[in-house]
């Protein structure tokens, strides 16, 4: 029995004296055994929330516009027909968040955090390219098992950048960007349209209309199109811009009136019916 | 297998009372879960302050010097001795300072807060074995 063993068995305390702060593991072990025990018995482990979405975003002539779609999915079912998915990061700073729900909600939250007292020590205004660095450091450091793919979009010193960060960690630079599982029907809305440096109702209309793709051709995104304009002279968010599913009003009244279709002719038998037994049972109306 | 990283095997010595394996504490058990991380990145976060200190300071010491690393390890030395009673749970202000992780919040500052852990140490237990009087 080597020295340090012998001391660990011999104090109990040793791990209060020690402990650091870091994600804990210890019911791993045990939702292993629980998932294998559950499907032996033929049931499924609850899994986490997605929210099949489609988000995209394009720099435009004045900025940033981003866009998403507002149905949050529990596998086949919609868990939330109106949720938020795009999460404020700065003043100047917006983030699109697909993926696991709770993954990306958290994530952007201590990005926003983070970015508050990263201002707070420098006394400068934050870079979209710094909030690029730090989310793909912490989404590298845990291997894509943070679930979060996300398009970040803002206005700093340095101009309008788009940035879309994936699960693992890698990140991509471009004009325009979608993610999600509606990603390949916005994309081909903004590969057959996008030009650069377009006005604001025709960006606005181009990201509303990659949505409504998305929210047509994929099952796992639906509901409204919420857009968030973002320029240097400040941000407009504009959720539920469009409804592109609400259902469309009755003109009139459908029903065939009484009489419109003819009676040609009618024959009539009638059941002759015998009274084979009669019993009486006294009800208490009391 | 590295000789340094000491693999605890299971049943030579179980945590629980009367020497036989408490299931409610220390949860189900198998030889194979004990040797191994359950979790993929288990042993990456373990490690992951260590192992970021190290590549800092080799870094350091390769542009700087041999100095540099020294004086911030004997400072880090300095800092982590500032500790509260051993069953409390201590800031470390002064070592968060040091490291600079004062300045930003990750997931270790949202989850699995050890303020707020449901197991306490015995507290007259380990101030004893503190003055080494266990």
């Amino acid at each position: 029995v080597n020295s340090r063993h012998s001391v660990e068995r011999r104090d109990p305390c040793r791990k209060y004296l020690l402990s650091t702060k870091h994600i804990s593991v210890i019911n791993d072990k045990r939702n292993v055994v629980l998932e294998s025990s559950l499907s032996e018995l033929g049931y499924k482990a609850p899994i986490a929330r997605k929210t099949g979405t489609t988000i995209a975003g394009i720099v435009y002539k004045d900025g940033v516009i981003l866009g998403a779609d507002t149905r949050a999915t529990d596998d086949m079912v919609v868990a939330d027909k109106n949720c938020m998915k795009i999460h404020y990061i700065a003043p100047n700073i917006y983030c699109c968040g697909a993926g696991v729900a709770a993954d990306a909600e958290i994530t952007t939250q201590i990005m926003a955090s983070n970015v508050e007292l990263h201002t707070l020590n420098t006394g400068r205004p934050p870079l979209v390219a710094m909030v690029t660095r730090q989310l793909k450091q912490m989404l590298f450091r845990y291997q894509g098992h943070v679930g979060s793919s996300l398009i970040v979009g803002g206005v700093d010193v340095t101009g309008a950048h788009l940035f879309s960060v994936y699960p693992h960690g890698s990140y991509d630079k471009l004009p325009f960007l979608t993610m999600g599982s509606g990603a390949a029907a916005a994309v081909s809305i903004f590969e057959d349209r996008f030009k650069p440096n377009m006005e604001l109702e025709e960006a606005k209309q181009l990201v509303n209309d990659a949505i409504a793709a998305g929210i047509f051709c994929d099952l796992g995104s639906g509901s409204n199109v919420d857009l968030c304009v973002i320029t240097e002279a400040g941000v407009e968010y504009l959720r539920g811009y469009d409804k592109p599913t609400m259902k469309g009003k009755r003109e009139g009244q459908y029903r065939y009136k009484p009489g419109t279709t003819a009676i040609l002719t009618k024959t009539i038998t009638p059941l002759s019916l015998d009274v084979v037994d009669e019993s009486v049972q006294i009800m208490d109306t009391e | 297998m590295c000789c340094w990283c000491f693999v605890p095997v299971a049943g030579l010595c179980p945590q629980g009372a009367y020497g036989v394996r408490d299931s409610l504490r220390s949860g189900f058990s198998s030889v194979k879960n004990e040797l191994l991380p359950s979790h993929p990145l288990e042993l990456s976060e373990k490690n992951f302050q260590l192992n970021k200190d190290k590549m800092n300071f080799s870094t350091l010491r390769n542009i700087q010097g041999l100095h540099a690393p020294l004086k911030l390890q004997m400072e880090y030395r300095a800092a982590r001795q500032i500790q509260r009673l051993p069953f409390l749970q201590s800031s470390n202000l002064a070592l968060d300072t040091l490291r600079g992780s004062d300045e930003a919040i990750g997931f270790e500052d949202v989850l699995s807060d050890p303020a707020q852990c449901e197991m306490m140490g015995e507290p007259h237990m380990m101030v004893e074995y503190k003055l080494g009087l266990l």
